[in-house]
């Protein structure tokens, strides 16, 4: 039988940091899509109320205990860090869990950053906003997960590509601040 | 050129893949006449000035948008889901306005 060997979307890439800083991947948690079926909006509600959450507007993600529900489209989102099986019935449940690297950046300038690679004004975006746009050419979801940091998620294929666009960024924004 | 998605707001064109005209969306119903068929695959109006079309926001939210816009002035005069304007399965689509010329 074959021996399978685990590896997260980023490995070997990842930490990498640039003065004040830092890109590191965020792993383990489990990520499910979320489409509700016709007329189940009032049961989703209330078995995500459950969870501590509740169905994003677009452009917003809301999160408790770890759990968080982020907003990808029309009509679907994606539920991190829980367990889906209480929304069995009232919506299709795709699990995504290994489709998509998760990248942190963060420090002073990270809004900077990502002005090189994103056609989106992030500055002012903060914990509880949502978008999906593109990192480069990549799709690409974003969060917030706190004030001044930046959870990019993109396609796992596209692991590398993300990380060197990124790596990139940092080191001509750090060389420009310096000048 | 920034075009609003309905959904996600004000963005970028690159964020965009043009599709045609929003006639793409008003299909014939299955015993259409050949007229309509042949209306619906190869007539099209060449306005100078107010038309519809289709987009993608294919590296945003992937909704199909329909863009009233004028290619006169390039302006973008409205935006609404494609999903929300009816007319798709062979139902009666609302009502079109044709192009008018500037
Ligand atoms: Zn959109």
């Amino acid at each position: 039988m074959a021996r399978l060997i685990e590896k997260t979307p980023c490995e070997a890439l990842l930490p990498v940091t640039c003065g004040a800083l830092s890109l590191r991947e965020v792993v383990g948690d489990r990520i499910t899509s979320v489409a509700p079926f016709r007329g189940q909006a009032t049961k989703l509600a209330a078995a995500l109320k459950k969870l501590g959450l509740s169905w994003p507007e677009p452009n917003s993600a809301n999160a408790k205990n770890g759990a968080s529900i982020v907003w990808t489209g029309r009509d679907q989102a994606f539920l991190i860090g829980a367990d889906p099986d209480s929304l069995a019935g009232h919506a299709a449940l795709t699990d995504q869990s290994d489709g998509w690297a998760r990248i942190r950046l963060e420090g002073p300038g990270a809004a900077d950053v990502l002005a090189r690679l994103v056609p989106v004004d992030l500055r002012g975006f903060e914990p509880g906003q949502a978008l999906r746009s593109q990192l480069g050419h990549m799709m690409m979801v974003l969060t917030a997960p706190a004030p001044g940091a930046f959870e990019i998620m993109v396609f796992r294929s596209m692991a590398t590509t993300a990380v060197h666009e990124l790596h990139h960024a940092m080191k001509a924004f750090a060389a420009r601040s310096a000048v | 050129m920034r075009i609003t998605c309905p959904l996600c707001g004000t963005r970028d064109r690159r964020e965009f893949y043009y599709y045609g005209d929003a006639v793409y969306a008003d299909r014939p119903a299955g015993g259409a006449a050949p007229a309509a068929w042949d209306d619906y695959l190869h007539l099209r109006d060449n306005p100078a000035g107010e038309t519809r079309d289709l987009w993608y926001h294919e590296a945003g939210c992937s909704a199909w948008i329909e863009v009233t816009r004028n290619t006169v002035t390039h302006a973008i005069l409205s935006t609404r889901l494609v999903a929300e304007r009816g007319g798709t399965d062979g139902a009666a689509p609302k009502p079109r306005t044709k192009g008018k010329s500037a």
